[in-house]
């Protein structure tokens, strides 16, 4: 099952080298990661998206970050209200002929051209990443010659649904 | 007195100092006693201002040697060791002793020297990615990027090896930052948001475990390092005591109960007795304290403690629940959590039925060997150490069979008398570690307890225990093979002795005799009668190469995947 954890952590030389080095030290499965500052000084977000078999292993790794010096906080938030948004570039083979019908699929998603080449169009998404997979199999057709996706970031949204569906990892 | 004044006058007035000073003075404020170190290229600035020290220096004669010799010495006292090595090979030299530290939760502190930061990234002359390399086997790690930063640096670290769960913790320091001057910064606060341990265990769940406690038929107390590590071993037998449960001790945490006493079962785990074992599997309420549930001691988990409520008491939360499910966690410290537990008022225990088996078990199935005539066994041998020394001795072990006989045979009955390496298992650690146990504790005798392939791995050593004149009775216990690996070959490879039996060896007195300390072979009980008690009254160095009967293996075992009740090799007495 895909959980998504977010961590804040020191922005330290060779944090993020800690962190992915516990995931391959301890064999968990990173699906994506993304890092950026976050709105206090020296202090970076970190999205994880992680594949795992079950609550056992997502305790664990919640654990094992925890431990680290640098880690401020980790909060697993796949179970709650969540803004969570991936952002893709498909650069794919378009023709003048076919602008316009692909155009009419670029809407509905709300994707955007970015880039227009003469026989490549480059289309920019954002959303949530099963938005993105459903966008990515339409423009499959038309022959995707290059693909960037930066994974997911994401944090809670100002409103839960309750407070009582805030999984609690620590046991401290 | 006045001169003194005046020397601090001129101290305080000029306040510039190189970074190897800064370096140096935060060791003394931290009341280093010892450094372990071997000089190189990178630290030779350090090395300038060690020459000038007053703390004493220790030059391992391999790098591998100086990091387990402050294992030893950390595993002692408590405080942590401090190493100090160069860059590139220096650096990676005391990976192994890293990893070891890291997985027994010793307390080091280790210093590397590095490139000038102006080349660092460029492949230069005795360049190594140290921090990279040793992430995942340091609790943390800095590179000093000004040299400023130094002195809170080295307060950091310090503090961050020793708190919560104790741990290894490097700082690279470049050639450069190490020459530069600067005036001397100003103290900081250790401040860590990411890093606060919990030391103090929540109520609720001493508590739930007091309960536990007087509802249990069968409770027993697993024993881990932990309760060494907090210096908790008279709290520890006080609350045995008062609820009367009986007490399994893992590898590591031998010593923290004493082994004699009538709650002790004895150790558990692969090569552990029957006693303990069965007890961890029929039990019903198992209270796990600071001990990490490996594999060695549980066996197959599919077979541990099959109609046991668990309870474990760390420090580190990522302990409870890894491997064996708990239902009842507490993160705390375990003098902390075993203070309150013993504070906590419940209903008298009601198990005598259980203490009465489990004295019976103890009674009906102890460690055997058979002992004969014609040759030594190793397990008369660790006897023999035990009866004189009285229990005392310091009991340092390489890792194989050697060292499942000495956890058996050797009966502490003090905290902090074991060094050993249980979780890495690294060969070649005895020896120097023996260095480390002999400064830490000036007044015992250290019993250095190794195997012959062992003992080949750091024999360099012995020159250091010569120039210190550490009263280190290094005891051989020579099969002519890798004994460990020879027995699982025995038991599970149809006998295919692939390399582990050690055709050419030399003559381990004469080895010992080129560094001028005396050596003895000895081949029967009686001689080690005479040889005993001869070298143990004085406070000399000394090598013994007891030629023990080959074929003898450590029994009883849990084979690999087997659970913890299904030992062979056990016998009734």
């Amino acid at each position: 099952m895909k959980r998504i954890i977010t961590l804040t952590v020191n922005n330290r030389p060779g944090v993020l080298n800690r962190i992915t080095n516990l995931f391959s030290k301890r064999n968990y499965n990173i699906e994506s990661i993304t890092v950026g500052h976050s709105e206090i000084e020296d202090v970076s977000r970190i999205t994880c998206v992680v594949n795992v078999e079950n609550d056992q292993v997502i305790e664990q790794i919640t654990k094992q970050l925890n431990k680290q010096i640098d880690v401020l906080k980790v909060t697993d938030i796949s179970e709650q209200s969540i803004v969570a948004r991936e952002l893709a570039l498909i650069k794919v083979l378009s023709t003048p002929n076919n602008r316009s019908e692909m155009n009419a699929l670029i809407e509905p998603f709300r994707a955007s051209i970015v880039d227009v080449g003469k026989d490549t169009l480059v289309i920019q998404i954002t959303g949530e990443s099963d938005k993105i997979e459903a966008f990515i199999e339409l423009m499959k057709p038309y022959g995707i010659k290059e693909l960037a996706r930066t994974g997911a970031t994401a944090f809670l949204r100002g409103t839960q649904r309750s407070s009582n569906q805030v999984k609690n990892i620590s046991i401290v | 007195m006045l001169q003194e004044t005046a020397l601090t006058n001129t101290k305080a007035e000029n306040k510039s100092l190189s970074g190897s000073e800064l370096l140096l003075q935060a060791l003394e404020k931290e009341k280093v006693e010892v450094i372990f170190g071997y000089p190189g290229g990178a630290v030779l600035p350090i090395y300038d201002k060690i020459y000038d020290s007053k703390i004493l220096h220790v030059l391992p004669r391999h790098e591998q040697g100086g990091i387990h010799a402050a294992e030893g010495y950390a595993r002692i006292t408590g405080k942590p060791g401090v190493v100090i090595v160069t860059s590139g090979p220096g650096a990676t030299n005391i990976v192994t002793g890293l990893t070891d530290a890291m997985i027994d939760s010793l307390p080091l502190v280790v210093f590397t020297g590095q490139v000038a930061t102006g080349v660092i990234g460029t492949d230069a002359f005795q360049e190594a990615d140290i921090l990279g390399i040793t992430t995942p086997i340091t609790k943390y790690n800095y590179q000093v990027r000004n040299i400023e930063d130094i002195p809170h640096i080295i307060k950091e670290a310090f503090y961050i090896a020793t708190s919560g769960r104790p741990g290894p913790v490097l700082i690279d320091i470049p050639k450069d930052i190490a020459t530069a001057v600067t005036e001397v910064p100003e103290e900081k606060e250790i401040y860590l948001p990411g890093y606060q341990p919990t030391l103090k265990p929540n109520y609720l769940q001493i508590r739930k475990l007091t309960e536990a406690v007087s509802r249990a038929k069968k409770p027993v107390i697993l024993a881990g390092a932990g309760v060494l590590h907090s210096k908790a071993s008279c709290q520890l037998k006080e609350y045995a005591e008062q609820q009367n449960i009986p007490v399994v001790h893992t590898l590591l945490g031998l010593g923290g109960f004493p082994a004699e006493h009538e709650l002790s079962l004895g150790m558990a785990g692969m090569h552990g007795c029957y006693t303990a074992n069965m007890a961890l599997y029929e039990s019903d309420l198992i209270i796990n304290i600071g001990a990490r549930f490996d594999d060695r001691l549980t066996g197959n988990l599919k077979h541990f403690a099959p109609n046991a409520t668990v309870a474990h008491i760390d420090i580190d939360p990522a302990e409870i629940g890894k491997n064996v499910p708990t239902e009842i966690p507490v993160v705390a410290d375990a003098k902390e959590a075993l203070i309150e537990l013993i504070a906590q008022e419940g209903k008298p225990p009601s198990h005598h039925e259980w203490l009465k088996i489990l004295a019976g078990w103890k009674i009906e199935y102890p460690y055997v060997y058979e002992n004969n005539a014609n040759t030594l066994k190793p397990q008369k041998v660790l006897e023999m150490l035990y009866q004189k020394t009285n229990g005392d001795a310091i009991v340092v072990t390489d890792v194989g069979q050697h060292q499942m006989w000495a956890a058996q045979y050797y009966r502490f009955g003090k905290a902090n008398r074991w060094v050993t390496s249980g979780g890495l298992g690294t060969m070649g650690f005895g020896l120097p570690a023996s260095i480390g146990a002999a400064l830490a504790d000036k007044d015992a005798t250290v019993l250095a307890v190794l195997g012959d392939g062992g003992f080949q791995m750091c024999t360099q050593e012995l020159a250091v225990i010569r120039e210190l004149n550490l009263p280190i009775k290094i005891v051989i216990l020579n099969n002519v093979a890798l004994g460990m690996v020879r027995q699982w070959q025995e038991l599970f490879y149809e006998e295919r002795y692939s390399h582990s039996k050690n055709p050419v060896q030399p003559s381990f007195v004469k080895l010992a005799e080129a560094y001028n300390i005396k050596g003895y072979v000895i081949e029967s009980e009686a001689k080690a009668e005479e040889v005993l008690a001869e070298v143990l009254q004085n406070r000399e160095p000394v090598l013994l190469d007891f030629r023990i009967d080959a074929n003898e293996n450590v029994y009883p075992m849990i084979a690999p995947g087997k659970g913890i009740n299904e030992m062979v090799g056990v016998k009734q007495k």
